[in-house]
């Protein structure tokens, strides 16, 4: 099963909310959306529910032409970042309201709420209000909804945002198992690169109103297409700098210069390069070679990790390191770059090296 | 020991004071009157429940009383899904809300005892828009001071057109407060427009809706000062709801016992009826 969209586009009085964009999604996997708040995650889905209407474009679920269809005969799923269940009704009547608009026979209805709550442990609760749960299992109620229902498409709209840390982990490994084998295509909406990560299958990276890259999660993380494909999957930001390469020498102005034999291929000139926090480390290693000379700014230890911010003439760059690291705020202090990780941009954003290329 | 803090009455005093002066005495004035029969020069006689008793075997009083539950009972019907219906057919959002808002608020800010006037005066037969209108355009023989029929017309018309307002604002306020996401997972359910209705907005608009019936039957059964000016409770005594003969009674014949009776008993229904709506309205929501 397949969500085709073909050109399709938003435009709210003269603004333009989504530009022209075509992306195939494809079942069996997760598909993500990931991009930062307002990035257009929650138009587009809006788009493809029918919830808005299009300035441009056709979509196609499953080979069936639906632009023209109501949201209503569109047959799919909408899970929302806050808690959306009927407060009136019990859990049991929240999930088996599509199937009773639908018409479905009593005892089916019973066999499938049960079904699904069952998946998502929501037996105890089947006959409480959505008032009297917590934040998960009101959650949890809202995914029943969506599996009960069977539909064609299934769009989680930042379904974890609104929970506690704990019970956001719970579910995320819990997520991809729920769709496996419904055979649905699932749209998943987030802007935390590291969810992407998680959930993997195919990453659609957007950034204002635009699908920048899209395909498999971890082809896209190794070798962003753009600068700003880079930039949209990187927590904490991905360091960038200007440099200029003469030869095989790439110098990132007073900072620092070194050897890129593999990106020869690239004629000279100014461009950017863009590595991920984690390839900057405070200790030399057999890979991390290129001394820069930083001024600690701030410091954040995480337990496990710890990262600096530091201060370059050129630049200002994250660094971010295994274990505890003893960084003195104000001081100036070593760090190491990896050149094999750096991704090379030409001047419009454009990749010309790097990232396994 | 168990000591306790009497200072505690003192912040209850004022409270205490205000409601006495507001209702109990007044209240309790009414009760000293009702059980005594009244003369001049502040002569009075025990007569205990005699004119209880009188009142609720009079059929003068089970006349009004009928007419005013018949009045009530039209006006709720009319009024309440009507009210509902303008509600979801005004616009959520743009230019024209302020406008639709405003043009709802005016019926509602005009005086009572005006209203009753522009309306006597538009229902003229010989002179009134209305009047006029019926009687020579339609041909319609339309006399609001002869005939009963055309009197209650008129006074539910106006009633619908004073009062259909309050219950629109309310029910609007109830759709508003309704988040744009339980319509669009009401269409990703595939749910009709009347179980949008039905499983979404009537449920959140229970609570409003519960005050609007509340305070429309509060304000229908003591309707007094638009039915003076209109018909003063004529013709006949078609229109002679309970205040209005309670009026009568009081100023007309200078009975101040059984009016007073009247007054208590005529408050208890009043009481009874909107408490009992009341704690069945909210009896779900106390579980």
């Amino acid at each position: 099963m397949t969500i085709a969209l073909h050109n399709i586009s938003k435009v709210v009085a003269g603004q333009t909310h989504i530009k022209p964009t075509s992306v195939v999604f494809e079942t069996g996997h997760f598909n993500v959306l990931l991009g930062e708040t307002g990035a257009g995650k929650t138009s587009l889905i809006k788009l493809m529910a029918g919830l808005d209407p299009m300035a441009t474009g056709t979509i196609e679920i499953d080979g069936q032409d639906v632009t023209k269809l109501t949201t209503q005969k569109r047959n799919i799923s909408l899970v929302h970042q806050f808690f959306v269940n009927y407060p009136h009704m019990t859990v049991f009547d929240n999930i088996a309201s599509p199937l009773k608009v639908a018409g479905m026979a009593k005892s089916e209805i019973q066999g499938r709420v049960e079904e699904a709550a069952d998946i998502l442990q929501l037996r105890p609760m089947l006959h409480r209000r959505p008032h009297e749960l917590s934040g998960g299992q009101q959650q949890r109620t809202a995914l029943a909804r969506a599996i009960a229902k069977e539909s064609r498409a299934v769009f989680l709209d930042e379904p974890l945002a609104n929970l506690d840390y704990k019970l956001r982990e719970e579910l995320r490994e819990q997520l991809p198992e729920l769709f496996a084998g419904r055979g649905a295509v699932v749209v998943y909406a987030t802007s935390e690169p590291e969810e992407a990560l998680l959930l993997g299958g195919a990453t659609a990276l957007m950034d204002d109103g635009n699908v920048v890259q899209f395909g498999p999660t971890a082809e896209i993380y190794r070798r962003p297409q753009t600068l700003m494909a880079a930039k949209v999957f990187s927590d904490p930001p991905i360091n960038v700098a200007k440099v200029t390469k003469q030869g095989s020498t790439l110098t990132m102005g007073q900072s620092a210069s070194w050897d890129a034999a593999k990106m020869n291929d690239a004629p000279d000139g100014t461009y950017h390069i863009a590595v991920r926090p984690h390839h900057v480390t405070p200790m030399p290693t057999p890979a991390n070679t290129v001394a820069l000379n930083g001024k600690v700014l701030v410091t954040e230890l995480s337990g496990s990790e710890s990262s600096a911010h530091f201060a370059m003439p050129d630049a200002d760059w994250v660094s971010l390191a295994h274990g505890v690291h003893p960084y003195q705020v104000g001081e100036d202090h070593p760090f190491y770059l990896d050149p094999s990780a750096c991704l090379l941009f030409a001047e419009d954003g454009q990749i010309v090296a790097g990232g396994g290329a | 020991m168990k000591t306790q803090n009497q200072k505690a009455w003192f912040f209850v005093l004022p409270v205490l004071l205000l409601v006495a002066f507001n209702a109990l005495i007044p209240m309790m004035t009414v009760v000293n009157y009702s059980v005594q029969e009244t003369f001049g020069n502040n002569i009075f006689f025990w007569e205990g429940v005699r004119w209880f008793e009188e009142l609720l075997n009079s059929d003068r009083f089970h006349a009004a009383l009928g007419r005013q539950f018949l009045f009530t009972g039209i006006i709720l019907a009319i009024e309440i899904p009507l009210g509902i219906a303008i509600a979801l057919a005004m616009p959520r959002s743009g230019p024209w809300v302020p406008v639709c808002l405003v043009l709802m608020a005016l019926p509602m800010l005009i005086p009572w005892n005006v209203v009753g006037a522009m309306w006597n005066i538009f229902a003229l037969p010989d002179i009134g828009l209305l009047g006029y209108f019926m009687n020579t355009t339609l041909g319609i023989d339309y006399d609001m001071t002869q005939n009963p029929f055309a009197a209650w017309a008129t006074i539910i018309t106006m009633d619908v057109w004073h009062w259909t307002s309050l219950v629109v604002l309310l029910s609007y306020a109830g759709l508003v407060s309704i988040p744009d996401a339980y319509y669009q997972a009401a269409k990703i359910d595939g749910a009709s427009s009347w179980s949008v209705f039905r499983y979404i907005q009537l449920p959140k608009m229970k609570q409003v809706l519960t005050i609007a019936i509340l305070l429309r039957f509060m304000d229908s059964f003591n309707i007094y000062t638009e039915v003076f000016v209109m018909t003063g409770g004529g013709p006949g005594n078609s229109t002679t709801f309970l205040s209005i003969d309670l009026v009568k009674i009081a100023l007309g014949q200078f009975d101040l016992g059984p009016a007073a009776a009247m007054s208590l008993i005529y408050f208890a229904i009043t009481l009874l009826v909107s408490w009992l709506f009341y704690t069945l309205m909210t009896k779900d929501d106390a579980k």
